[in-house]
């Protein structure tokens, strides 16, 4: 059974939302992706300054079975990528609400308040209704 | 029955335990009037000896010519262990080494493979091959816009002077992701690629360069200078080179301040016959960082559970059966008997082996254009080095001179007129270490009466 | 057991060589011109070994692989049939070797005759109206085949049409392939009995569609019976069907795909016609196309006039996709296949897909028998068919890769695992016809044996393979920790 800590916000696409003191967001995937994906071997995480859209494919997690794009849950700028996690991919994988944390975000204005995330019960139903 | 080894009473019990009267009734799933009728166009069976038969009386009307053509592919001496070893069944009939465990040889083989491949063009990362030479410069062409991320425009600059053939394989490989590949001129009296003809795209997005060395007349590109002008204006540089040649002349490795981005080449120099054009491989190579955008299969060494070291293949998330719609390519099916043949002959050859090839060919050409142009109309089309092929020029149209020498049993060369009008009456040529002195004087003989007889007539 | 072989370059000694092997040295006045600033200056670090020991080495390797000629490998999609020594001794020929690839056609007259015939026995066979040999391997046909599709759209002026429709139990080379010719993948599911959804095909298709790419017998080992209808709904639609040929020996000599309204297919030669897999390739993938896209096919082709053969070039195909090879593909598997055609004839060409289905039919009655689970139980088995371990996975813990690997102590090569992804702990099992039914029932011994074992000492299973010479490697660190060339520091 995997973990979805209440405090955060998720979406549909397996990613999860932390808001930050400073307004910002950091942004990973959840225990049940990494869980789905197995043994991380790469990740790629964007580059500070990069804008994103709601929805758009931003950062790319490869196993030795799958690779799956990360969409940005919200549109903003990225402020920063996980610098970790290029030498050491399987941070996300032990730790992937902590340490395994993929980018942050300066959201857009409004993006936060208006983008569709879930509740971390409404992200459990959704793991239930996909049988996991 | 041809490899089937059926017998009677085995169809019956079959047929039993399948439940079913006749094979005829495991195709009933299928519509009644899709069925086959006859396969009339199908000319009915041969047997062993007499496939043999009508084979050899194929071979023996193409014959066996004196052959004066590189263009590409070249007849290089192939030691006799090569084709030996590689025609085992172990490696002949094996299928892609899936089941690392049961394929360590044809893995262990390729890791050696990417290691020498590595080494010969100065590069830090190679693939396990691509199709051909040709496929594997337009392969490179797409990687160098997925590495390129400073770049937009998908605009490759490609000399002229690269191989004909390779430039339409591009452009068919790679025009429907809207790439453009945009031609650079080359110096008429020199056949190569003047840098100061890039000047003009200053200041213009350019994703990649590419540089073949030696160029398609043989001549010597300054690569140094063309590498190092690409790099100071974020263009990736892709370098297609001859790896006979790689023994003696600089690796893309190490061309200008930085070295070449990607390296690829056709394989077929390194223990491959010349077959009529195939099968060959093309072999790919990069820098570490681009890795991941590198296409094809590629093997890591690893260890298993027993903490021995072993080889698998790795970095799959890259390739189709993975990534699917975004994978770096299509490619699945590779060369891989070739690369057999290929790591088999470099090991043979070693350093100073491939050296040795490399200078004798080089030396044979020089000894070919050295006695060809003693014939009257006859001059070196170019000024300045090449390498073991070169362009003539002739004082009359070229094709019925190699008309004439083919019916002496003489290839004379390549006819470029075709591809390179400009240049007019110029034909390229190629001597490798096969050929003697005695072969050179014949084919100096041969065009001599026949351009003697061309100015008579 | 088979020992581990040190890597070649541990062999190597410096001034060692087989220096039988090489050329006389010209000396060095022979390279006075080559400018220095374009010479090597530190010779590459390829290995110094002599001739006995680089062909110990790589005898040695040879015999760490498995391969048809050493064991039963039922690699399903991968139609690893008996290649003939005959296909390979007579493509190997001194004249067929020796021959340059831009010799004139004056000298290559045996060898055009060959592929001329071939054209037209693969025209033959496919049913279709033109074929071009060049693509060098079935992806590479996917390619030609996706880009005269494009191309002939463009040429009516139907510049909208982007869309590739696959089946989502396709192979990973068709989505892929439609992205290399610049196109969006649609993907429609199949239904319970492995059949394509016809509504989600109705939904799917419209003014975007480009085409459909199918192979029949699917991925699922079972034919695709409403195959008719797909034809009808994609070609009223505007788009053109494209067939997947790796399935080919299921059906050869008994329908033909430009029957069942294929407008473009691409052969595995190295497939259906036997040629050898080599480690991995080469392969041929030839292009048949029905009238409408004759006039794109790739170049070169090969022409008879009156008793000539000759290459037909842009001149005489002026709206072709272009080159694909430098030359002429991959002339030497042509010749294999050529042969083997052949030797087969008319009535053996009919044999192939019959024993190839008698053989998978048996093979799949079998181990039901045995009490393995059918992934498609109401279907009648193609030439090829998955057995899921789904049960056994849950019952005993042991997955579909425990018994492949385990399969292999027996001394057969494993069936292809975890394709089509959508079965679950699936195997399928392509035994093609060349093997015999002795062959079938050990290899169902085999799998009885190996399910024994997981219920009474799974561990034996779950670590297996136990007499490889190597075990279980470790996939995540040969990704991690990427060692891809060998360097004398790194040596473990
Ligand atoms: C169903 C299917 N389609 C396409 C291919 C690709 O063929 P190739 O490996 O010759 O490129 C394969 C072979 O692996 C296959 O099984």
């Amino acid at each position: 059974m995997s973990t979805v800590p209440a405090d955060l916000k998720y979406t549909r696409s397996h990613e999860w939302v932390r808001t930050l003191a400073d307004g910002t967001v950091a942004v990973g995937i959840t225990d049940h992706a990494q869980h789905a994906l197995g043994d991380l071997v790469f990740v790629e995480v964007p580059e500070a300054g990069r804008a994103v859209k709601a929805g758009e494919p931003c950062a790319v997690v490869e196993s030795v079975k799958a690779a799956s794009d990360v969409y940005a849950p919200l549109a903003g700028e990225v402020t920063a990528g996980n610098p970790k996690l290029k030498e050491k991919p399987e941070t996300l994988n032990t730790d992937p609400y902590g340490e395994g944390w993929l980018m942050r975000l300066k959201p857009a204005p409004g993006a936060l308040t208006g983008a569709a995330l879930l509740s971390a019960a409404d992200y459990q139903k959704v793991l239930e209704a996909e049988g996991g | 029955m041809a490899f089937i080894p059926h017998t009677e009473a085995d169809v019956a019990a079959m047929l039993a335990t399948i439940g079913v009267a006749g094979i005829e009734d495991l195709f009933d799933e299928i519509p009644a009037d899709l069925r086959v009728k006859s396969l009339a166009g199908v000319p009915p069976e041969l047997n062993e000896m007499q496939i043999g038969r009508l084979m050899t009386e194929r071979a023996r009307a193409d014959g066996a010519p004196l052959a004066f053509i590189g263009a590409g592919a070249y007849e290089h001496h192939i030691p006799a262990a090569v084709w030996a070893i590689s025609t085992r069944g172990e490696f002949y009939s094996a299928y892609t080494p899936y089941q690392a465990e049961a394929s360590q040889g044809t893995l262990q083989l390729i890791y050696e493979f990417q290691t020498m491949i590595a080494r010969l063009t100065g590069m830090e990362v190679a693939n396990a091959s691509m199709y051909d030479g040709a496929s594997a410069t337009a392969e490179a062409a797409l990687m160098a816009v997925r590495a390129n991320r400073k770049s937009k425009s998908a605009r490759i600059l490609v000399p002229t002077t690269l191989h004909p053939h390779y430039r339409r394989v591009a452009v068919t490989t790679a025009a429907n992701q809207g790439l453009k590949f945009e031609e650079l001129p080359y110096c008429t009296a020199e056949g190569v690629t003047p840098s100061a003809s890039l000047a003009r795209y200053d200041g213009q997005d350019i994703t990649a360069l590419v540089i073949q060395q030696p160029n398609f007349f043989g001549r010597l590109e300054d690569v140094d200078a063309l590498t190092d002008w690409a790099h100071a204006r974020a263009i990736l540089v892709i370098a297609v080179v001859n790896p006979t040649s790689l023994a003696l002349l600089k690796p893309p490795g190490e061309w200008g301040t930085r070295g070449a981005d990607i390296a690829v080449g056709e394989g077929q120099p390194l223990g491959v016959p010349l077959c009529s054009g195939g099968p060959y491989f093309g072999f790919m190579t990069t820098r570490m960082e681009y890795v991941r955008q590198m296409p094809g299969r590629i093997v890591g060494r690893t260890l298993d559970t027993a903490g021995r070291a072993g080889f698998a293949l790795t970095l799959q998330a890259r390739e189709q059966h993975i990534r699917r719609a975004k994978a770096t390519s299509n490619i699945c099916t590779n060369q891989g008997l070739l690369v057999t043949a290929a790591t088999i002959y470099m090991s043979l050859m070693g350093a100073r082996g491939l050296a040795r090839t490399a200078a004798a060919a080089h030396a044979r050409t020089r000894e070919l254009v050295a006695g060809l142009t003693r014939v009257p109309g006859v001059h070196l089309a170019f000024s300045g080095p090449y390498f073991h092929e070169a362009v003539l020029q002739l004082d009359r149209p070229v094709a019925p001179v190699l008309k004439s020498l083919s019916n002496r049993g003489i290839l004379g060369g390549l006819d470029l007129s075709g591809y390179f009008p400009e240049l007019g009456d110029a034909l390229l040529v190629c001597a490798t270490e096969t050929k003697t002195s005695a072969d050179i004087d014949r084919y100096r003989a041969g065009l001599s009466e026949v351009m003697q007889a061309a100015r008579a007539a | 057991m088979p020992v581990p072989e040190k890597l070649i370059f541990e062999y190597s000694h410096a001034g060692r060589g087989a220096s039988d092997q090489w050329p006389h040295d010209p000396g060095p006045a022979a390279l006075a011109e080559l400018p220095l600033t374009l010479r090597r200056a530190r010779p590459p670090e390829l290995p110094e070994v002599g001739e006995l020991e680089a062909v110990r080495h790589f005898t040695r390797l040879s015999q760490l692989n498995f391969s048809i000629d050493t064991h039963f490998y039922p690699l399903g999609s991968c139609t690893m049939k008996y290649n003939p020594k005959a296909c390979n001794q007579y493509a190997m020929l001194p004249e067929f070797l020796a021959r340059h690839p831009l010799a004139p056609e004056s000298h290559g007259q045996g060898v055009l005759a060959c592929l001329y015939e071939l054209q037209e026995m693969l025209k033959e066979v496919t049913g279709m109206q033109g074929v071009a040999l060049s693509p060098m391997a079935g992806a590479h046909g996917e390619f030609a085949g996706v880009a005269m599709i494009r191309a002939y759209h463009r040429a009516r002026g139907d510049l909208e049409r982007n869309e590739i429709i696959v089946p989502e139990a396709a192979h990973g080379t068709n989505p892929a392939t439609a992205t290399m010719c610049g196109c969006v993948v649609r993907e429609i599911p199949v239904d319970r009995l492995g059949d394509v959804d016809l509504a989600a095909l109705q939904a799917a298709v419209g003014p975007s569609t480009a085409g459909i790419m199918l192979t029949n017998p699917s991925t699922l080992g079972v034919f695709e019976r409403r195959i008719g209808e797909v034809a009808r709904i994609v070609h009223q639609a505007g788009g053109l069907l494209y067939y997947d040929g790796a399935n080919l020996n299921a059906i050869l000599g008994k329908v033909r795909p430009g029957d069942m309204g294929f407008d473009v297919i691409h052969v595995n030669l190295h497939k259906t016609f036997s040629t050898p897999h080599g480690g991995g390739g080469p392969g041929a993938g030839a292009v048949g196309v029905g009238a409408r896209l004759a006039p794109f096919l790739p170049i070169p082709l090969v022409g008879k006039d009156g008793e000539r053969y000759r290459w037909l070039t842009e001149a005489d195909v002026p709206q072709s996709i272009g080159r694909l090879s430098a030359f002429m593909g991959n002339t030497g598997v042509l010749l294999r296949a050529y042969i083997y055609m052949r030797m087969l004839g008319r009535e053996g060409m009919q044999r192939v897909g019959e024993y190839a289905t008698l053989n998978a039919n048996y093979l799949l009655a079998r181990l039901q028998a045995a009490g393995f689970d059918a992934a498609y139980p109401q279907r009648r088995a193609s030439h090829e068919f998955i057995v899921t371990l789904k049960r056994q996975a849950r019952e005993l813990n042991v997955t579909a890769m425990d018994f492949a690997k385990r399969l292999l102590d027996y001394g057969f090569h494993a069936p292809t695992t975890y394709f089509p992804l959508l079965v679950p702990e699936c195997l399928l099992i392509e035994p093609t016809e060349t093997e015999s039914k002795d062959v079938l029932d050990a290899f169902v011994s085999a799998m009885s044996q190996i399910r024994k074992e997981a219920e009474q000492e799974p561990a034996r299973v779950t670590s297996a393979p136990h007499t490889m010479p190597v075990r279980r490697l470790d996939d995540v660190r040969a990704a991690r920790q990427l060692d891809l060339t060998w360097k004398p520091t790194a040596q473990s």
